[in-house]
């Protein structure tokens, strides 16, 4: 059985591809792209998909989500926040490890592994734990975890305040091939934090969590990066100073790698205005300066990847005092639309935008993904650039609906995606 | 009369025609608390909750004289602790009461923001009594029947508000109150009391406290928040004092007719010496008078009873 996704416009960057082609798929792989693929083979053990008007993409993958399993099912399991992805035109989805138990022994990163199979829908690529227990006190042992499965290390949620232990881990991680992931917050200025320190803050009276509390841990890893000569991942940048000291560190030839988030890019700290806990985050929401710098940092290349953050809650955790609720919000479901604006207002382009939602985020995990190469897996995302929608929670595959965007009118959706050549999602 | 709107939850958005109107009505209803029969029967049938979430000895017992003064029923519930750790919601709690159909509700609580999670769930008038650093109206708004009283007039005056600006509510609806009513605001503390973007609220910003208060007709006093501070911002209260405590020599250079006020409770020697909160400048005591006659004013104007 061959399926043709046929008229589409095919981008795929790792192959500087951006044309009008029919992308063939034969036994879960990637069997050839082509041009003018016969139409009359239909009926004939030949599945046509009619693209025309598409974007056909490799499969998009989100680096940075969290899945709350185990330990959180009430907020997400592996399964439905593998459901999520899809709907969101996720293929693969990396989870971070401040689970309960965290992930940061083998028994966790296999038993993710084994509800990701059982679940039977994105590719799931657990992110170990940097230290034991996220203490930043103790190294976990990364051997075992690479063994187990995992394909990064982070402590994601947590700083690693001791600089000696970023990096001792950063060059041991380095010896065994795996990329680490940093979260970038100086605790001596956020603690005690719960919203960007601005005006806003001011006005409502919630104590603030200053921009540079994030630059100085962000200078820090650069000069970590750059004495090493190790590269290093920088998650949820959110300032226009952590893009601006990227930016330079790349510069002088530093391999640094970053990703952003679509919340950081589309709201600002004004959205706090009425205590609205779903936009309560960490980093947090910060000024409309911040958000400039965000994309101009996504345009320029300095940001090299869009993530998530995908982080559910329920209402037990958002349905409270502000300065009580948990911190995050989902974005599967949202990630795209919110980022493909980028493309409608002119900041991005189509190429652009699938490196920082698909090449990129696999070139940075070193996983064989985000390519529509022939003979790799089937991973393919069809995205209609021109459907407008209206975000509504109630209908997310998410467990949670802790999302700021309910009610947006969004403009771009995946309608079909496609693990290991299999339709898992389709809403043409 | 009736106010044109449900809750008071600050001052920010409350306009100069409102908040002369809750002023005025204090004014009328203050005579109220010097007769030997001090109670009238304006609020006679409706119920009042308390809902204090922080510890407090002036406001709670000022509310709930106000509503007793108007004869309406006042239920105090006290709690030092905050819901989260009490095991029920603030939520939860909000519709227990709310089944029992008060008609106003007062709450303080330590979180900025609780009295606006109440305001939107329930369809009772909710008066903010003080949330975290956030807002304290009915403060504001007694500080400025004191100021004019004793001043004539809000408009026009120049009023220092002294001390730890970043955790005070106080200093919050008093600069919001205030420059509405015309007056002049200036803000002291030491820089790290300060709280970021201050200055576009429309006050000017002093670190030295003499020339804060230099030509000032209004100095307001603010107590240190210990309770709020998650790290220690200065290095002790004795150096605090040397900086920020208002004693005697300050006032040489300032107006003769001089107010001074403190939202209280006052923490002797730290931020107010003592002879300078029972001497003749100081108006703590009439605030407290005043605090009862406002919060009686709102209590009335939110029920939109005709008298």
């Amino acid at each position: 059985m061959k399926l043709v996704l046929k008229g589409g416009r095919v981008i795929d960057p790792s192959q500087s591809i951006d044309s009008e082609m029919d992308v063939i798929i034969e036994k879960g792989r990637i069997s050839g792209i082509e041009r003018d693929f016969p139409q009359k083979e239909s009926g004939t053990g030949v599945r046509i998909i009619d693209c025309r008007g598409m974007l056909v993409v490799p499969g998009l993958i989100d680096m940075h989500t969290h899945l709350r399993e185990p330990g959180f099912e009430y907020k997400e399991t592996v399964k439905t926040g593998s459901d999520a992805a899809l709907a969101g035109g996720f293929t693969s989805i990396a989870c971070m490890a401040n689970t309960d138990p965290v992930n940061d022994n083998r028994s966790v990163t296999e038993f993710i592994l084994r509800q990701a199979r059982a679940a039977d829908g994105v590719h799931v690529f657990p992110v170990a734990a940097v230290s034991r227990n996220l203490e930043g006190a103790v190294l976990t042992e990364f051997t075992d975890l690479l063994d187990a499965g995992a394909v990064a290390l982070s402590d994601d949620g947590k700083p690693i305040v001791h600089s000696g232990l970023m990096r001792n881990a950063l060059e041991y991680a380095h010896s065994l091939g795996l990329p680490l992931m940093s979260h970038c917050e100086d605790p001596g200025l956020s603690t005690g934090g719960h919203m960007n320190e601005s005006l806003v803050s001011t006005e409502l009276g919630l104590p603030g969590i200053p921009a540079i509390a994030e630059d100085i841990m962000v200078l820090r890893d650069i000069a970590i990066a750059e004495y090493t000569k190790i590269s290093l991942h920088i998650a949820h940048v959110s300032t226009a100073g952590s893009v601006r000291a990227v930016r330079d560190a790349k510069a002088r030839g530093v391999a640094i790698t970053a990703e952003t988030a679509p919340h950081y890019f589309s709201l600002t700290d004004e959205a706090l205005a009425e205590y609205s806990t779903n936009c309560k985050v960490y980093p947090p929401l910060r000024t409309a300066d911040d958000a400039e710098a965000v994309k101009e940092g996504l345009k320029d290349g300095t940001l090299d990847a869009i993530a998530s953050d995908h982080a559910p809650h329920s209402s037990i955790e958002k349905d409270v005092e502000f300065e009580y609720a948990a911190t995050g919000m989902i974005g599967l479901e949202t990630s795209l639309a919110l980022s493909y604006a980028l493309v409608h207002t002119g900041i991005l382009t189509e190429r652009q935008l699938v490196e920082k939602m698909s090449t990129n985020p696999a070139a940075i995990l070193r996983i064989p993904k985000g390519t529509l190469q022939t003979g790799v897996d089937a991973d393919v995302t069809l995205i209609d650039p021109g459907r407008t929608w209206t975000v509504d929670t109630s209908l997310f595959r998410s467990k949670s609906r802790n999302s700021p965007f309910q009610g947006w009118k969004l403009k771009g959706k995946a309608v079909m995606t496609i693990v290991s050549g299999k339709i898992k999602y389709d809403e043409r | 009369m009736k106010l044109p709107r449900k809750d008071i939850l600050g001052l920010k958005d409350v306009p100069r025609d409102e908040i002369a109107l809750i002023l005025d009505t204090a004014e009328s209803l203050k005579e109220i608390s010097s007769r030997p029969i001090k109670k009238v029967p304006t609020l006679r049938g409706k119920t009042v909750i308390n809902l204090f979430y922080e510890p407090s000895t002036r406001t709670r017992t000022s509310f709930e004289i106000a509503a007793k003064r108007l004869s309406a029923d006042a239920i105090n519930i006290s709690t030092s602790t905050s819901s989260v750790v009490k095991g029920e919601t603030l939520i939860d709690t909000a519709m227990t009461l709310d089944s029992m159909n008060p008609d106003i509700i007062v709450i303080r609580h330590g979180a900025s923001g609780a009295p606006h999670i109440l305001a939107k769930l329930l369809p009772q008038s909710i008066i903010n009594a003080g949330d975290g650093a956030h807002e304290h109206p009915t403060q504001a708004l007694l500080d400025m029947l004191t100021i004019r009283e004793r001043k004539g007039a809000v408009e026009g005056l120049t009023v220092a508000i002294v001390g730890d600006i970043a955790h005070s509510r106080v200093a919050r609806s008093n600069i919001y109150g205030l420059t509405t009513m015309g007056a002049q605001v200036r803000i002291c503390g030491p820089a790290m009391m300060i709280p970021r973007g201050i200055e576009k609220l429309g006050v000017s910003v002093f670190t030295s406290m003499d020339e804060a208060i230099a030509n000032a007709d209004v100095i307001m006093m603010l107590r240190i928040q210990f309770e709020r501070q998650n790290n220690v911002m200065f290095p002790s209260t004795r150096e605090y004092a040397r900086n920020y405590c208002l004693q005697a020599e300050n006032l040489r250079h300032t107006r003769k007719d001089v107010l001074i006020m403190h939202p209280g409770p006052i923490n002797r020697g730290i931020e107010i010496a003592p002879d300078i909160a029972d001497g003749p400048h100081s108006a703590i005591l009439d605030q407290v008078a005043n605090g009862v006659a406002v919060r009686m004013a709102l209590l009335y104007l939110l029920s939109g009873e005709q008298e």
